[in-house]
């Protein structure tokens, strides 16, 4: 995975699916069309205002809410790289992996980065830069067994692997 | 292998996977009993699942597709996604599809039509499919990713999660209900207070519970970050599967030495009636301890938490010989069409519309911010549904307040926040 350089948005705690992508919009499963509502409701200009690989930053339980996958779908396509939070809510933290949307556990960076800090990011050795504020965070590496699914490319491309072989 | 006392979620996993015992934080794959998804979800897994060219689902049987959010369909995009589910169904011959005159709110249906029962291992691209743990089936909201993955090998992966143990006592004041009981605790515990968590709902309480409440509170988990929310099957859940279900039940009770994170105790004696304030379920108060008036514009009466039969009966039994205040429009959206059919055998339907309430077909609706009753800048709605998130039931600056069916029913008449007594209502009236 390569190097992520962006500009943090910070939110607060509890994050839910609706505010991520209203319920309103999901009658279609277009990324593009979904990531023109991401966070619309607490930041209507959102999606303009995002330069491809930004950062979200926020507190507890991020994502927490509907099952909908069409939240880390509007994440990840108006060009957010990653999604930092003290913790994530679990269907979330499952669904983002499955779609491809870098997520880190990291409850000190999640509170000490601020909106518009300059971050950058090393996947695979779990270590997150603040270069505004000259700080640097490392977070818990993952379980193998999800390393495995991300490293064949996905939840999808995992079990093709796996149904080939039997 | 040695034997360990273990959690109801922890058994209903062992079972499943023929083994004496599971632990907390282990990782599992295990054979799926049934999997579902809605008109939302569906499209969306059919696309990943028509992806990779396989060609086949695992078991037509054990697939569930209910078309119930935007239905009847409210525009020509949600025509489509159910057009994509239609015909899914019809060339992979899924028995289970739902849409029209026999399709109702999932997570009331499902446990209606007998399809899922206890002991069972459910997922669901629905977050409140954790509602059929009130039958002790584990069953757990997932993405349309993990749906279509299951419905390739039929199996699903979980870490065994860890265990909450809440223990209800004592007899409830009159109008309290199930809903009463689970925003209690979400107050207590936090929107994320069993996160990644099993929840097992105990105590001389619960085992005097009505399904349609336990259904309720089980439906909340998910509030709470939970992953399952679990209630052992007994006498009342063996009577509500009777002339349903048609699989052999697998009855599992947890084992008294059972490890728990943590247990929690509720004197239920002391539980007055709830309502949630905007904008989490966790922010729960006592209506009679609302210090203003709250005025509302709308009442929800209805979805998968509470569109039940005995939802509608305390709906009626307050509206009845009343009139919905003229400042308030009042939605009853009974939650499957035997529902409705009961309702309106029963008399309640003629009850509603006498009052000046609006009746719809079953639908999600309102609840999600859907359709069939979309709030405007600054309109407050009391709601007997799940989630009061900040734009849930429509304009990111309306207000929706979360209470059981009693608290909803008096203030559409109220035309504020109210209990039945400033009604001059008493229970067994």
């Amino acid at each position: 995975m390569d190097k992520i350089k962006g500009k943090a948005w910070k939110f607060g705690d509890n994050v839910d699916t609706d505010v991520i992508i209203p319920a309103r919009y999901l009658n279609t499963t277009d990324p593009e069309e979904l990531a023109k509502h991401c966070m619309e409701d607490v930041d209507p200009e959102f999606s303009k205002k995002v330069n491809k690989g930004d950062i979200i930053v926020a507190g507890k339980n991020f994502g927490c809410g509907s099952s909908r996958e069409h939240a880390p779908i509007a994440i990840k396509a108006c060009g957010i790289a990653c999604v930092i939070a003290e913790s994530f809510a679990r269907i979330f933290y499952r669904n983002a992996f499955n779609t491809g949307l870098l997520i880190l556990e990291c409850p000190e960076a999640a509170k000490e980065i601020d909106s518009g800090d300059e971050l950058e990011i090393y996947p695979e050795e779990g270590k997150i830069i603040n270069l505004t504020k000259n700080k640097t965070f490392f977070t818990k590496p993952l379980p193998p067994f999800m390393k495995k699914i991300l490293d064949d490319g996905g939840l999808i491309p995992h079990i093709m692997k796996k149904f080939k072989i039997q | 292998m040695k034997k360990r006392p273990l959690t109801l979620a922890e058994k209903i996993l062992a079972t499943k996977l023929k083994r004496a015992y599971v632990e907390p934080g282990e990782l599992v794959e295990v054979p799926v009993d049934l999997t579902l998804a809605n008109d939302i979800t569906g499209p969306l897994a059919i696309k990943i699942f028509e992806s990779t060219n396989i060609g086949k689902v695992f078991d037509p049987e054990k697939i569930v597709l209910v078309m119930d959010h935007f239905t009847p369909n409210k525009d020509i995009k949600s025509a489509e996604q159910v057009r994509i589910c239609r015909e899914f169904a019809k060339k992979y011959k899924i028995l289970h599809y739902y849409e029209g005159g026999n399709c109702g709110i999932e997570h009331a249906l499902l446990p209606e039509l007998g399809l899922v029962g206890p002991g069972d291992i459910v997922i669901g691209a629905d977050s409140h499919t954790c509602t059929y743990g009130a039958l002790g089936a584990f069953a757990t909201g997932v993405g349309s990713t993990d749906l279509a993955a299951a419905w390739i090998t039929g199996k699903t992966w979980f870490k065994v999660p860890e265990t909450i143990k809440f223990v209800y006592y004592g007899k409830p004041k009159p109008w309290i209900t199930g809903k009463d009981l689970i925003l209690y605790t979400i107050g207590d515990i936090g929107v994320d207070g069993a996160l990644y968590k099993a929840m097992e709902f105990t105590g001389e309480t619960i085992k005097r519970l009505s399904m349609a409440e336990r259904f309720t509170m089980a439906n909340m988990a998910i509030e709470a970050g939970g992953k399952v929310g679990l209630i052992e099957p007994d006498k009342i859940t063996l009577a509500y599967i009777r002339n349903r279900f048609k699989r052999e039940p697998i009855i599992l009770k947890a084992d008294k030495n059972a490890k728990y994170i943590e247990i929690r105790e509720y004197d239920v004696s002391k539980i007055d009636l709830l309502v949630a304030l905007p904008h989490l379920p966790s922010n729960v108060k006592p209506v009679k301890d609302l210090s203003d008036k709250i005025y509302i514009d709308q009442v929800v009466i209805g979805s998968c938490t509470n569109g039940r039969i005995e939802d509608l009966a305390i709906a009626a039994k307050i509206l009845k010989n009343r009139k919905v205040n003229p400042n308030v429009r009042c939605i009853i959206i009974p939650a499957t069409p035997n529902i409705y059919y009961e309702a309106l055998k029963k008399g309640y339907i003629r009850v509603f519309i006498e009052a000046g309430a609006i009746v719809s077909s079953p639908t999600c609706g309102p609840c999600l911010g859907g359709h069939m009753g979309i709030l405007a800048k600054g309109e407050k709605a009391v709601a007997t549904t799940n989630r009061n998130f900040v734009g849930r039931m429509g304009h990111p600056e309306s207000e929706v307040y979360l209470s059981g069916p009693a608290v909803a029913a008096v203030s559409a008449v109220l035309g504020y926040i109210g209990t039945p007594e400033e009604l001059g209502l008493r229970e067994e009236d």
